[in-house]
């Protein structure tokens, strides 16, 4: 019974940092049709932007997490504006080309800034601590990611559905030239959607350092976990990914807990059953 | 489209190279670099497979359009079943060999039955998946694999009973060698086929291909398994030369890296494999002894540089260039992938 | 006499959409028939039913009496149904010769042939080629197929459709696209297509359906509501009304 419970908490914050992480990436492909495999990155620099600010500078917590998910922020949209909405018209293997050569550098980068050791990031003592609820002890930073990816996809969905920024999200998604033609600001749509998507990326980088050490090779190695949510999920469904994000990551950290010579096998295969069920996705369609 | 600047009348499609070329320069420079480069053995014997590899995956990529990132199992099962076979049953590196490029067959057979119902984006994640769920057992099966620390131990016999693998690594070059061009040719043989000419219709058009009434799945999965059975021979020859076989044969590193090859080499035609093979292999193997992280500098940058000034009108010249090599290629035509 | 090409009451649906209904024709060996009807009547839905592309949600379809209902599209080519595509589908980089070859070479059976060269099939190349010449194409034989103008690439798409051999031969809409002054050799190429041939013809070019075509078929909304001779069409009142609005 204990390890149920563990396994189900540690699996639902797990599955929540896949889910925040893999929102913008679903987004971006479902939306743009623009194969950004250097999403991985942005949660790789949120977190180390975090760790940076909360040791080296000795920021609080929760200071450093907020800037450090805006700059990621900031980061994306300065890529996308400069870079990458050049490259919206170019193939699929080019797209995959050039984010994943700009994946292998930045990764390079990381390395030559900061090393290749692993960066932890200092929790503030509220989130260290376990939380007593009678019938069981729970860590809090578990039940704080949970919090957090229900709040992001509560968020994300009355964004979409409820403001004009959503309507606007959701003509683009389903017709971009017509919706430019109605007056509705695709680029800046874009753009938007593309910034706020990095920042969900680093703020998920930030959330999950514990699960997912932050390493150079952080941003390539996650990055196929995050495409397999985005995959099961269905490409533009953020309510896809969330429920993709929480069965994979109960799945994986089950099989943590009680098959660990196992490896991932039982990730990918439940990837591979899900996938192979339904190959557009669980919930494909546009965004949410 | 116009014919405005289509040149004078060609009345026949232009005629295949023959397939002994390719190998035959090929094994003129590989046994050149073999004799003038004594000290350099392990790394031509790498680049030896790792070409094979690269060779197989375009047989996939190129010729069959098929997008894949899990290459890398069939070329890891090859290894190990080549490695367990020497060190359980016997160690004849030629029947070693054949158990590798069966192993690799019979993998891809199987997994492409499977995967070949999908296409695009879910046909590479599936891919991924495949290719993770052959390491994950691999990991597992200790008893066999030897799991995370490798399987070693086994010293190979000498080839054809006559020559012993030294030290110096010669004939593990030589070997290495004579595997890919041998299977250089068997490659060149298939595209140039009617059996090639149709998974190359298929990859340009598979609608126009079934309305011919071609059977598409049927002639996908032969070209895979084909290109199985050439990564799992590459793989049987990685394991036969080091005497060591580890669970990164397996990783998906490998089918990264792989890819990226090819797709700078240039996919579809055979000899961009070869090529983009031996010289990433060569840029790795020098970035990587002053910083294993420079070789990603490297590679990143080409990478973005290849896609932001696309080179076409320099590769297609090159590829002319080259175009006696390959047959066939007429200067508009050849697409990267 | 068994008619080559059959269907009895072929219906398909897309989910609440009844696209084609009760759809009941024949063709004869050396038929010429047009298939017209207003746009969205579903003229290139029932060619995609009989090729095989999609599944009937009901009915027959059969050729030379065969009931074929339940194959492949591969197995009714092999079955001989031939068609060609109203938007050009065609492997754009292979030079056009392969491109018929392939067709050839699909046709014999010969597309298992993993060993011998594509050089090595000498009558094959050369029926290749004479055939691409009766198209007016024997120059552009060994150009890739996108370096040809798109008129010519409409022939390309005949030239394979007839490489097959096909009893049963679907044209969907041949013309279009295709600029006035390529599409005369498009008409001469219909005149010479075999005697003993089926072929249906779906097209908008009134001049081509009356000047081609000795018996018409008018679909609208799904159904047919006229089949009969170029005459009987032109009179038929119900046919002016389905076209009024056009």
């Amino acid at each position: 019974m204990q390890l149920l419970a563990n396994v189900l908490i540690d699996g639902l914050a797990y599955g929540m940092v896949l889910f925040i992480i893999a929102a913008g990436l679903s987004v971006t492909l479902g939306l743009m049709r623009f194969v950004n495999l250097s999403h991985g990155a942005f949660a790789m620099i949120g977190g180390y932007l975090a760790a940076m600010l909360t040791r080296e500078a000795q920021w609080s917590f929760w200071l450093a997490l907020p800037l450090a998910v805006v700059a990621t922020g900031a980061l994306g949209a300065l890529l996308e504006a400069l870079v990458l909405r050049h490259l919206y018209r170019r193939s699929e293997l080019d797209q995959v080309l050039f984010t994943i050569g700009l994946t292998f550098f930045l990764i390079a980068a990381t390395n030559a800034l900061a090393g290749p050791q692993v960066q932890l990031i200092v929790l503030p003592p509220f989130l260290a601590q376990s939380v007593d609820l009678g019938f069981r002890t729970l860590p809090v930073q578990r039940l704080f990611v949970i919090g957090v990816g229900l709040l992001v996809a509560v968020v994300a969905a009355f964004a979409v559905t409820r403001t004009r920024f959503g309507v606007w999200l959701r003509a683009a998604v389903d017709h971009a030239e017509t919706a430019a033609t109605l007056g509705v600001p695709v680029r800046t749509v874009q753009c938007a959607c593309f910034a706020i998507g990095a920042a969900l990326a680093g703020l998920g980088g930030v959330l999950g350092a514990e699960l997912m050490p932050l390493e150079p090779y952080y941003a390539l190695k996650y990055l196929v976990l995050v495409l397999v949510v985005v995959a099961v999920g269905g490409m533009g469904s953020l309510l896809g990914s969330l429920v993709a994000g929480i069965t994979l990551g109960i799945v994986e950290t089950a099989s943590k807990y009680l098959a660990s010579e196992w490896g991932s096998l039982f990730f990918f295969l439940a990837m591979a059953v899900l996938l192979a069920w339904r190959p557009q996705g669980l919930l494909r369609r546009g965004a949410a | 489209m116009t014919t405005s600047d289509a040149p004078t009348a060609i009345c026949r499609a232009p005629r295949c190279a023959p397939p002994w070329r390719l190998p035959a320069i090929v094994l003129l420079i590989g046994v050149a670099a073999w004799w003038l480069m004594p000290e350099q053995l392990g790394l031509l014997t790498r680049i030896a497979f790792m070409a094979l590899l690269v060779l197989s995956l375009d047989l996939v990529v190129g010729v069959a359009g098929l997008a894949t990132l899990g290459h890398t199992a069939l070329f890891g099962i090859g290894a190990y079943a080549a490695g367990i076979f020497a060190l359980r049953v016997h160690p004849d590196p030629t029947l070693g060999l054949l158990m590798g490029t069966a192993a690799g067959a019979v993998l891809a057979a199987a997994s492409g039955a499977f995967l070949l119902r999908y296409s695009g984006f879910t046909f590479l994640m599936l891919t991924i998946a495949v290719a993770q769920i052959t390491a994950s057992l691999a990991q597992k099966a200790r008893d066999w694999t030897g799991g995370d620390d490798g399987l070693s131990g086994f010293t190979m016999a000498p080839l054809f009973g006559r020559f012993a693998f030294d030290m110096e690594g010669r004939t593990a070059a030589l070997y290495a060698l004579g595997v890919l061009v041998v299977g250089l040719y068997v490659a060149r043989r298939v595209v140039d086929s009617p059996f090639g000419l149709a998974v190359r219709g298929i990859h340009e058009n598979r609608a126009r291909m079934a309305a011919l009434g071609t059977p598409v799945i049927a002639r996908l999965l032969a070209m895979y398994t084909l290109a199985g059975a050439l990564a799992g021979a590459a793989g049987a020859v990685s394991a036969q030369t080091s005497a060591i076989v580890g669970l990164d044969s397996l990783s998906f590193a490998v089918s990264a890296e792989a890819l990226v090859m090819l797709i700078l080499g240039g996919a579809g035609r055979l000899h961009g494999a070869l090529i983009g093979a031996v010289v990433f292999t060569l840029l790795h193997h020098t970035a990587s002894s002053i910083n294993p992280y420079h070789w990603l500098f490297v590679v990143g940058a080409a990478l973005m540089l290849v896609v932001l000034v696309p080179p076409r009108k320099a590769w297609d010249r090159l590829r002319a260039r080259f175009a006696f090599l390959g047959g066939k290629a007429s200067a508009s035509a050849r697409e990267t992938a | 006499m068994t008619a080559m090409l059959e269907t009895r009451g072929l219906d398909r649906h897309f989910g609440g959409l009844h696209v084609t209904k009760a759809v009941t024709l024949q063709l004869q060996a050396g038929d010429r028939v047009a298939l017209i009807g207003p746009n969205g009547a579903g003229k290139t839905t029932l060619v995609n039913l009989i090729s095989g592309v999609l599944a009937p949600s009901g009915g027959e379809i059969r050729l030379a009496g065969e009931n074929v209902t339940g194959r492949t599209q591969a197995q009714r080519v092999r079955a001989g149904l031939a068609r060609t595509f109203q938007i050009t589908t065609l492997a754009p980089h292979l030079p056009v010769q392969r491109q018929v070859e392939l067709a050839l070479f699909e046709h014999e059976g010969l597309t298992g042939r993993a060993w011998r060269s594509i050089d090595g099939y000498p009558v094959l190349a050369e029926e290749a080629r004479s055939l691409l010449r009766t198209f007016g194409l024997g120059a552009h034989a060994g150009l890739a197929t996108e370096r040809l103008a798109y008129g010519e690439q409409r022939l390309v798409e005949m030239a394979l459709a007839l490489a097959l051999r096909p009893r049963v031969l679907l044209l969907d809409e041949p013309m279009a696209g295709v600029p006035q002054s390529d599409g005369a050799r498009l008409l001469a190429a219909l005149d010479t297509l075999p005697k003993d041939l089926a072929v249906l013809i779906i097209e908008h070019d009134m001049d081509l359906v009356f000047r081609f075509a000795r018996r018409i078929i008018v679909l609208a909304e799904g159904a047919v509501l006229a089949d009969g001779t170029p005459e009987q069409i032109r009179n038929d009142p119900a046919v002016r009304t389905a076209y009024l609005g056009h």
